[in-house]
């Protein structure tokens, strides 16, 4: 008979979870065989494997050409010709960037690795410092020793509008053209005066209008005369560029400049003010509405059409341009997913604390929404990473397009060339996209850390 | 204690004056012609039927909320639709909610630094000590370097109170402070509420904690249906409601 009353005298004491019953092979064949179903699942994976795995390892390894100088070494064998890519790696890293040049694209490549491996480690310090040399001073100096910097700038604003030309033919110093740099200064003072006059006409404050303008116009400076310098190297036409080193640029590029420019898009998609959000849905939805391939076609071969004959870019740039801006829309949608799981509370707590829009997007919400969509984010670099070989419709030959160019040498001309190329540019782009994939998990679990109870 | 608004009241001891705000949301009146002054170190409870405005009446008084008729005037500042009124009236006000709203990326420490750094313009040290001291004073300084989720709910209420108070308000709203809170947790935020009532601190607080009130409370605000009822002191409030809706609330609330 049960008490109808109980008061506890002793507290139970917390104890251990029981040991596991059962070994894990015994676990393991269980949840392998349980079932029928599981039983002939098990049995129709371990035939797949056996029928793929032994033929790819023969293939790659046991079977494969592993010196030689040309296609009779392969010829003999059945597997990978190795030798092929041996002697094509110049082609598939540079493309035909000069033999004598390419130091500089190993320097960048160098630069790359140096600065991302810290930016990368969470532990690492000086990271603000860190982050301004890769974004800010890299891209700058990757540009300067890719090209050979030493551009001939011609007009600035001035010039260009007004057709002021006060010191034309004067000459050059250093590389540089006084002509385009008292251009330069003169727009500079005056676009400098404006904002200071716009700001009086607001009552805003004229110091900082005069401030940020100025900074600005000094860093836009600063870019042209590193562009400007001549550093006495060889001019490298991106004509030239290729392989894997137009690979990462595109890459890189559309990277670093699609996820700022997804989170403004996704901003001003939800903004308030009319005129923002539907320049943001309009940008949005061209760029999703049209294939990547349209838009580098577009811009390669028709943009042109339409341009001033003077006014010419690189075919490099606008695809860069192109690609960036296909991958800012993407971006935008799925950081304005995490925008939309954040409560308005968070919105509220931080206006009631006094906090603007910028500092309470910036410091409260975008911290949680872009940790939330981590994996979609880095779904769309994976997703990026692998299109930038589309650039190959508009004659650039990334390392894909470098690949198939080299299967026409007749000095290499094997039955197994083309698998063996293949094989290398596959296994390139796994390393890339599985590390990726890898190093966002790690990220996604470190940043979640908070939510949890320890 | 005045019970009555009058219109002789010296203005640089008025914290609050709402007069004739009305709000809609699309067609729904939800605030009609209020008339609140609220004199500095007053305490003032709100109390009402759910949806009766209570919310919505204290939200305006920081401007997370627009009323679209009428005035509000904080410490001599009305607020106005622009920005500039918006941030001033934000200095003055802190606001502590049902919800929290604690920033769950932060910790406790940098939830009650982020704003003395990034719009009082403190020093990361100066608003460190400022956090410590606040938080010493809600009792948990040992919870400073943890995150909002590994705490209990009361625990995340007192740091969403250091939070508030580390901008150094002069008034303080509560939305409805404790309903979201454990039995077991409301205690502990409402001794920290009532020794900041001591300490002189001007509150606004929505709250259905009629002990509290009982206690704290200067003056006793009773809405129903977006209007001000009845405003009275909180002995003759309890004992004496004047008007039938006030009695009818309490005897629903009080058993």
């Amino acid at each position: 008979m049960t008490a109808r009353t109980f008061v506890r005298t002793a507290f139970a004491p917390t104890e251990p979870p029981p040991p596991e019953a059962d070994s894990t092979a015994l676990r393991f064949a269980r949840s392998l065989l349980a079932t029928p179903l599981n039983f002939s699942l098990t049995l129709l994976s371990i035939a797949v494997i056996a029928l793929v795995l032994p033929p790819l390892i023969r293939f790659l390894f046991l079977d494969a050409t592993w010196s030689g100088t040309g296609r009779d070494d392969c010829l003999a064998n059945a597997g990978a010709c190795w030798p092929f890519v041996r002697a094509k790696f110049g082609q598939f890293m540079y493309g035909f960037y000069p033999a004598g040049e390419r130091w500089r694209p190993n320097l960048v490549f160098a630069f790359g690795a140096l600065l991302l491996a810290p930016l990368l480690i969470p532990a690492a310090p000086f990271k603000r410092t860190n982050a301004l040399l890769f974004f800010g001073v890299y891209p700058l100096v990757s540009f300067v020793l890719l090209t050979g910097g030493d551009f001939d700038l011609q007009k600035f604003l001035l010039g260009r509008f007004l057709q002021w030309n006060a010191v034309a033919g004067v000459g050059f110093a250093a590389g540089l053209r006084w002509a385009f740099w008292t251009d330069f200064l003169f727009s500079a003072l005056a676009i400098v005066a404006l904002a200071a006059l716009i700001a009086a006409l607001l009552r805003a404050s004229v110091v900082a209008a005069v401030a940020a303008t100025g900074i600005l116009l000094a860093a836009l400076g600063i870019v042209f005369l590193a562009v400007d310098l001549d550093f006495g190297l060889t001019p490298v036409e991106t004509r030239s560029w290729g392989g894997f080193l137009v690979t990462l640029i595109v890459a890189v590029t559309g990277i670093v400049v699609s996820l700022p420019l997804g989170v403004l898009l996704a901003l001003g998609r939800r903004s308030r003010m009319p005129v923002v959000r539907y320049a943001c849905i309009l940008f949005i939805e061209f760029w999703r509405g049209v294939p990547l391939i349209t838009v580098l076609f577009f811009a390669t071969y028709m943009l042109p059409l339409f341009l001033p004959r003077d006014v010419t870019f690189d075919t490099l740039l606008r695809a860069l341009v192109g690609v960036a801006l296909f991958a800012a829309a993407y971006m935008a949608e799925v950081i304005r997913g995490g925008l939309q799981a954040i409560p308005r509370g968070q919105h509220e707590a931080a206006a009631a604390l006094g906090l603007g829009y910028w500092r309470t997007m910036g410091l409260v919400v975008l911290p949680q929404a872009l940790t939330l969509v981590i994996p979609g984010i880095v779904n769309n670099f994976i997703g990026l990473f692998k299109d930038t070989t589309l650039v190959l419709i508009v004659a650039i030959f990334d390392l894909l397009g470098q690949i198939r160019a080299s299967f026409a040498d007749p000095n290499w001309a094997t039955p197994v060339t083309l698998y063996t190329g293949f094989a290398f540019a596959g296994a390139i782009y796994f390393v890339f996209c599985f590390g990726m994939s890898r190093y966002a998990l790690y990220i996604e679990r470190r940043a979640s850390a908070y939510g949890r109870r320890s | 204690m005045n019970v009555e608004v009058s219109n002789t009241v010296d203005h640089t001891l008025v914290a609050v004056e709402m007069t004739g705000v009305h709000k809609w949301f699309g067609q729904f009146h939800v605030l009609k012609d209020i008339d609140l002054t609220v004199m500095r170190k007053e305490r003032i409870v709100i109390c009402g039927p759910s949806g009766s405005g209570k919310s919505t009446l204290i939200r305006c008084i920081n401007g997370l909320e627009q009323h679209q008729r009428g005035r509000i005037v904080i410490n001599g500042t009305e607020l106005t639709g622009d920005t500039r009124s918006l941030d001033a009236a934000r200095r003055d006000v802190g606001m502590v909610f049902q919800q929290f709203n604690l920033f769950p990326h932060l910790t406790v420490l940098e939830n009650c630094t982020l704003a003395p750094i990034w719009v009082s313009g403190l020093s990361q040290a100066e608003a460190e000590m400022r956090a410590m001291h606040y938080l010493e004073r809600v009792r948990i300084p040992e919870q400073a370097y943890k995150y909002p989720l590994q705490l209990s709910g009361g625990q995340q209420q007192r740091v969403a109170i250091a939070r508030a108070l580390c901008m150094n308000p002069k008034i303080m709203l509560f939305d409805e402070p404790t309903s979201a809170l454990d039995p077991e947790m409301i205690k502990e935020v409402l001794d920290v509420m009532i020794e900041l009532a001591q300490e002189g601190m001007t509150m606004i607080v929505v709250s259905h904690e009629m002990g509290f009130a009982r206690e704290v409370a200067d003056r006793m605000v009773f809405m129903d249906g977006g209007q001000i009822v009845e405003i009275n002191e909180p002995n003759e409030f309890f004992a004496r409601p004047r008007h039938e809706r006030t009695k009818l609330f309490l005897s629903q609330i009080l058993r």
